[in-house]
């Protein structure tokens, strides 16, 4: 599609150092393989007059200002995005920048929260340390005392500072009246904190400084892990998003954003353009590619007066459209509308970590009450000495290894998955995968690489070969863009002429050369439901080129590793029967369903649900983005229609299937280390527990056995790395 | 045990001394695109400003 920049340009915030307005634009890239990409992109650009460009190569996303305020300037854009595109990356407009700032301040609130209760930590160990490792009665009165106030000095104000994204979250649950994991760490912090400041000025012997803001530091790991693994989905996913957007250009020249896009105007489709939004066509006559709408492989014919669709392609002739429907009643909002339906009607998948926490929190008060009570009423002690004790329990169930159980995994296993070119965008993903016992495949685009491919290359002679693709790399139709992909080496030039709706014509050594439809070129229809293309040399013989969508490579093997792994496999295709038939020959497929409609595939989806089965949908088309919601879980090549991608769990890059076989195992393992990692921090309470109830635990042996656990979980969630995985 | 009285405050001033430099460095973006900014000492461009 092509974009009109312009309408995305806004004044730049702040003045530049000349005074002049500058004008600046967020731009998604994509093609990015290294940071000197980056720069590659960054000079390019800053060769510019008045231009400035960062990128950032973590989020991929070019920030470029230029000078200027007038429409003309903002127009400069579209001069600067080809400079790009040159350089072989993809430019998009991006919008949500202003969005995501404000996620990314609450997780650098949260690493300045880590990184103050680090820095206490590391300095009240300091004092604790040489007061627990000196010979009993060396260190006492007022050494001790003021190592003790130290403490205090040190403690005090970071659990206020780095206390607050568990006071803020406690709070919030008590006042709807729940309780979560955050109400005990904020009891435990605050009251150990007023008791030992309480030892503290009255000279006492013990002082829980040290344990409260090592509890607080290792939690926070725990709470930035995750939020550093939701926000690294997150921008993947704002990212997909952008390369949604696009511009539609008016009868009138002008260019709109589709989104603005209102019923009644007229637009302009080129070929080879992605048709903008669901409309009539007033002049004009094309084909039009549906594919990705309802899995067809062949094009459809339209003429004046007949519909077209969003997101469709407009394959051979211009065509002028007339909007019936805005955005938001277009066939693809009726898909949405379909997809938030599915999604409603799907139980809510409530997180490992949140399940566990929920059953665990009311038992940690009632232990920490229980062992208070208990020590004033049957231990006889001082209500000071039972409040410590009561701290201790507060302080050991409350175990960091809890909180570092599912994040460090999860974390690990999406920057495992990343580098294998596969999106995970929600945090259920993970979870979900694991669970899954049965995958639902589309055909077109999915099972198949979802564009046409040339069968019969061999059918012209080496030196018509390099003609055809010397001129079907100038035109941007799908059936010429096959024949272009066989063009490597292909020197030659040639001038071709377009005739809009028929074919290319060139002129070489006085001989008209001609590709194109078969009408036009005078050939004898063949009704073979094949996709073609027909060339002609002067007055030579016609040769018919034969295209067809194929199976990605290595379907075949990444089905077989699903069949193994114990997976029901299931293809549902909007196609024909025979088309589907032919697909799935030689698959291990254990069912096979054609001709389905949208709303037909979420039927075959909630059957199987309703069955007790968890499916995974593995899907690309507008037509599996309701199916993609209505599955427990779903994956999208990254070639799919943008609403799919944003319809499931995960999104790879890529041409082979392998990535679902990948992902699979990956989450796999990651439900076995996240289940071995809640077994010994469950081990870790049950030892520890009785013995803090009891009243045995000092603050040394806290702080020992909250470390030990804690690493031995960070360790074990490292294993994820070390074993062998896909 | 008197000069506890000069190494606690040198201590913990130095510690501050890191905690300060690493709040500037999260305020000045250091931490915005971490393999990109690691990179970059490493590409030469002239630098403009």
């Amino acid at each position: 599609m092509s974009i009109d920049y312009a309408c995305y340009a806004h004044d730049e915030e702040g003045v530049a150092k000349d005074g002049g307005k500058r004008q600046a634009l967020y731009m998604q890239i994509e093609g990015m393989t290294c940071a000197a990409c980056a720069f590659k992109i960054e000079d390019r650009l800053n060769a510019e007059a008045g231009v400035k460009a960062r990128v950032n190569y973590g989020t991929q996303r070019l920030h470029v200002s230029w000078a200027g305020e007038t429409e003309a300037d903002k127009g400069r854009i579209n001069q600067l995005v080809p400079l790009i595109e040159k350089l072989g990356y993809k430019a998009a407009p991006f919008d949500a920048e202003s969005q995501l700032e404000q996620a990314r301040e609450a997780q650098r609130f949260l690493l300045r929260c880590l990184v103050v209760a680090g820095f206490a930590t590391g300095n009240v160990m300091m004092f604790s340390q040489a007061l627990w490792f000196s010979p009993a009665g060396s260190v006492a009165g007022a050494t001790k005392d003021m190592m003790h106030w130290a403490m205090a000095l040190i403690a005090l104000p970071t659990l206020i500072y780095s206390g607050r994204p568990f006071f803020y979250s406690a709070f919030n649950a008590l006042r709807h009246g729940r309780t979560n994991m955050d109400v005990p760490i904020t009891l435990a912090v605050i009251l150990t904190s007023a008791l030992s400041f309480y030892e503290t000025q009255r000279q006492g012997d013990y002082v829980y400084f040290d344990a409260t803001v090592m509890l607080l530091f290792f939690l926070l790991i725990g709470r930035y892990l995750d939020s550093l693994a939701r926000g690294k989905a997150r921008e993947a996913a704002q990212g997909l998003l952008a390369m949604m957007e696009g511009t539609a250009t008016l009868k009138d020249g002008t260019s709109v954003r589709i989104r603005d896009l209102k019923a009644g105007q007229v637009l302009l489709a080129a070929t080879g353009e992605k048709i903008a939004a669901d409309g009539v066509v007033v002049r004009g006559a094309s084909d039009i590619d549906t594919s990705l709408i309802t899995g067809e492989t062949l094009p459809r014919s339209v003429g004046v007066g007949e519909a077209v669709y969003g997101g469709t392609i407009n394959m051979s002739a211009p065509l002028e459209i007339e909007v019936t429907a805005s955005s938001d009643r277009s066939l693809l909002a009726q898909v949405v509308a379909l997809m938030e339906k599915a999604e409603q009607g799907q139980a809510k998948y409530v997180r490992i970590a949140d399940r566990v926490s929920a059953k665990y929190a009311p038992v940690v008060h009632v232990l920490a009450a229980v062992t208070f009570l208990g020590w004033i009423f049957i231990g006889q002690s001082d209500w000071q000495d039972a409040m410590l004790k009561a701290m201790a329990v507060l302080i050991i169930t409350c175990p960091c290894a809890l909180g570092l159980a599912v994040p460090v995994v999860q974390v690990l296993a999406s920057g495992e998955l990343f580098r294998r070119g596969i999106l995970l965008k929600s945090g259920k993903g993970l979870e979900t995968l694991a669970l899954a016992d049965t995958v639902v495949f589309d055909k077109t685009g999915t099972l198949t690489l979802g564009q046409p491919q040339w069968l019969n290359p061999e059918a012209l002679s080496a030196e018509d070969r390099v003609l055809a693709v010397a001129m079907a790399r100038q035109s941007r139709h799908p059936l010429s863009q096959a024949l272009a992909l066989h063009g490597k080496g292909v020197e030659a030039e040639v001038a071709i002429e377009d005739i809009a709706g028929c074919g290319l014509k060139a002129r070489v050594d006085g001989q008209d050369i001609r590709l194109g439809k078969g009408v036009w070129l005078g050939a004898e229809a063949v009704n073979d439901g094949q996709m073609e293309m027909w060339f002609r040399r002067g007055e030579a013989a016609l040769v018919r080129l034969v295209f067809a969508d194929q199976l990605r490579a290595d379907a075949a093997e990444t089905l077989k590793g699903l069949n193994g792994r114990g997976l029901r496999l299931i293809m549902l295709s909007g196609d024909r029967q025979a088309a589907a038939e032919a697909v799935a020959a030689g698959l291990p497929l254990d069912e096979v369903r054609a001709e389905l409609l949208p709303a037909d595939k979420v039927a075959v989806i909630e059957a199987l649900q309703a069955e007790g089965r968890k499916v995974l949908m593995v899907g690309d088309g507008l037509n599996d983005a309701a199916a993609l919601s209505a599955a427990y879980v779903s994956m999208s090549p990254s070639s799919a229609m943008d609403v799919t991608q944003n319809a499931a769990d995960f999104v790879w890059r890529g041409q082979g299937l392998g990535p679902v076989l990948t992902a699979q195992r990956m989450s796999v393992r990651t439900g076995q280390l996240v289940s071995q990692n809640f077994a010994i921090s469950m081990l870790y309470n049950v030892l520890a527990v009785p013995l803090a109830v009891a009243g045995f635990v000092t603050p040394m042996i806290a702080a020992i056995a909250m470390s030990g656990s804690s690493l031995i979980v960070v360790i074990n969630a490292f294993r994820l790395k070390w074993g062998k995985v896909g | 045990m008197v000069i506890l009285i000069l190494m606690i405050p040198i201590a913990g001033a130095l510690g501050l001394l890191a905690l300060w430099g690493f709040m500037w460095a999260l305020k000045s973006h250091q931490f915005e695109d971490m393999q990109g900014n690691a990179e970059r000492i490493l590409h030469d461009e002239d630098d403009a400003d």
